[in-house]
């Protein structure tokens, strides 16, 4: 079954979104902490415009430090990229600051949302209107787009961020990121800490941004199951490397995947212990 | 009105404005604590290097003349003119602490991004001895005079109202009635520029949380190098303040050593925390050598401020204004 996805690798995506440019292209990356510790072993991706791709995977899997390797957010905590290659629209972006990066149209929303605690929501939201240069109008314009998104934040736009509530604090840094202007967003977990109702809420409103207003999405979700019912397209990231991917749908019907990440089998539900020792035997096996 | 407490008013009030004084010093600390987490254990050299450099330019001396002379042979140490407007004075030092601010974020803080707090107060350190160093080869260790034109001497309006009122003339410095709307018109537009501006904004962020600030775009280096640029002016402005008063030498820089006490009680990461500190230092140190000290044998001056400190730290460790850690439940 493994090699049956891996057969659609090369061609890609799913038939509506063929033909869509590539705009994120990571090319066998290895990523190195503090010198010595080895986290991505070569992983390759492609983003698309104009769709959601998802990267999926547990536990240090590797999925934040490949957002933060495109995003070059690596550096600050030690990290380095030492081999392969990332460009963004057929150009190398590995050597870029993060404000060149957003210059370009690249944003990163991080892990466990980082909104600037002491800050209101609304000065939160102008932070991210940080490297614009096209006047105070267009900055005003996109506040009010983003307050439509969140109406919630409207209402707490004085109360400091770190006094809001998780929800609200993910509304935030995701608005934030928007004030940027961006074409694309890097997503790092979005469903962290949320009550399952907010989850939908907040993909739910991805998923509009994503449609109405054109945005490139590149979201990292342990949570394999909402991840895949909005995305267009997965990557499984498993100790460093890709080990699985293919359109969403796919995705949601390999039997692997149903058991390792979804829960479910055909065999009706199994203890954890047995689901265990099975993934062991398979990666063995495979 | 009883004699004692018409003197104990004259000394609150000469109290409030030495507090004035420890503030201008303690304003520094807070601006590059705020935004990088560094305490910076050079702020005091830095006055002293800015009131150095600044009587240094006055007096059209040659910066670097003894290395110059010992190398070359030559005998230069003045500038063909010997005094150089005030003001012009003061903008060019202005100019050479933007420098310095970013020389320190190249040459030092560029390399210890994401490092531990202990290990940037340690560089913080060797800044300060640095400094200290450099003030001294570049100007020579004499001690000077500052005068940039602030008036000075008894304030005579004051005394003669307060004689009118009490039959006591109170005795309060021009240059600390200077020294106090300066720090005032500071303050305010300190707080100002982080409060409504852009890069203010930027600043507050960075203070709040580097990779996040990171992630949307601003420059850490950047907003360092701003906030130690105007970390250099508030030393700049301390040192005119403190060089005036009692003469731009060495020991200068031990005023950061008051500002310590200063910043415990009001925060390390409020502006006008660092302010009401300084207030309360001032009033409280004079107060109680004028009170309590006759009857232990006086000096209190050198402790009580500690004193002061450390009970605060015990009752409100982020002191009166400090930011409250935020901790949702």
């Amino acid at each position: 079954m493994l090699d049956q996805v891996h057969e659609t690798h090369g061609d890609g995506f799913a038939p509506e979104d063929q033909g869509a440019e590539t705009l994120l292209e990571v090319n066998n990356i290895e990523v190195i902490y503090n010198h010595v510790i080895l986290v991505l072993k070569g992983v390759s991706l492609k983003v698309p415009k104009g769709g959601i791709t998802a990267l999926l995977g547990g536990n240090g899997a590797g999925k934040t430090t490949t957002l933060k390797a495109i995003s070059n957010l690596l550096h600050s905590e030690r990290g380095e990229v030492t081999k392969g290659s990332i460009s963004y629209r057929g150009e190398r972006v590995q050597d870029l600051s993060p404000s060149d990066l957003v210059d370009r149209g690249v944003i990163q929303v991080m892990e466990g949302r980082h909104c600037f605690e002491h800050l209101t929501i609304e000065e939160n939201l102008m932070t991210g209107s940080y490297t614009r240069k096209d006047g105070r109008g267009a900055i005003a314009a996109d506040l009010e787009m983003v307050y439509e998104y969140f109406p919630r934040l409207k209402e707490r736009r004085k109360s400091q961020a770190g006094y809001t509530s998780g929800g609200e604090q993910q509304m935030c840094a995701i608005g934030r990121a928007l004030m940027s202007r961006p074409e694309t967003i890097l997503l790092d977990e979005p469903s962290m800490g949320l009550a399952p109702q907010l989850v939908e809420q907040i993909f739910g409103i991805v998923k509009s941004l994503n449609e109405e207003e054109g945005y490139t999405f590149l979201l990292a979700e342990q949570n394999t199951n909402v991840a895949l019912r909005f995305a267009h397209y997965g990557y499984i990231l498993e100790s460093g490397r890709v080990v699985m991917d293919g359109p969403a749908k796919e995705l949601r019907e390999n039997p692997d995947v149903k058991e390792f990440y979804l829960g479910m089998s055909d065999e009706g539900r199994k203890s954890f212990r047995d689901v265990r020792s099975y993934r062991r035997r398979k990666r063995w096996l495979a | 009105m009883p004699e004692q407490l018409v003197f104990a008013m004259e000394v609150s009030l000469n109290g409030l404005m030495t507090g004035v004084m420890y503030a201008l010093v303690a304003l520094g600390f807070v601006l590059i604590y705020k935004a990088s987490g560094i305490f910076n254990y050079a702020q005091g050299v830095m006055a002293l290097f800015a009131a150095m450099t600044l009587v240094g330019i006055q007096e059209g001396r040659v910066p670097f003349s003894h290395l110059i002379n010992a190398i070359f042979g030559t005998e230069v140490h003045h500038l063909p003119w010997h005094s150089v407007p005030a003001l012009f004075a003061i903008l060019l030092t202005v100019g050479v602490m933007i420098a310095f601010a970013w020389l320190v974020q190249k040459v030092v803080f560029k390399h210890l991004v994401g490092q531990e707090p202990i290990i940037l107060f340690m560089a913080t350190i060797g800044l300060a001895y640095f400094l200290e160093g450099v003030a001294d080869l570049m100007w020579g260790s004499e001690i000077r005079t500052l005068d940039v034109g602030l008036p000075q001497g008894i304030n005579l309006v004051i005394d003669e109202t307060t004689f009118n009122w009490f039959g006591y003339g109170f005795f309060i410095d021009n240059l600390d009635i200077v020294a106090s709307v300066v720090a005032a018109i500071l303050v305010a537009g300190l707080v100002a520029f982080a409060q409504y501006t852009k890069q203010g904004r930027a600043m507050r962020a960075v203070a709040d949380d580097h990779q996040a600030a990171l992630s949307v775009g601003i420059s850490l280096n950047f907003v360092w190098i701003l906030v130690w640029s105007l970390a250099g002016f508030v030393a700049l402005v301390a040192g005119i303040m403190w060089g005036s008063k009692s003469g731009v030498q060495f020991s200068l820089s031990l005023i950061a050593l008051k500002a310590l006490p200063v910043l415990m009680l009001g925060g390390f990461t409020s502006i006008p925390g660092a302010i009401v500190g300084g207030l309360i230092i001032g009033v409280g140190e004079a107060l109680f050598e004028f009170t309590i000290g006759p009857m232990i044998g006086g000096a209190t001056e050198n402790w009580f401020a500690y004193v002061l400190a450390l009970v605060f730290l015990v009752f409100r460790p982020q002191g009166l204004f400090g930011e409250k850690i935020i901790e949702r439940v």
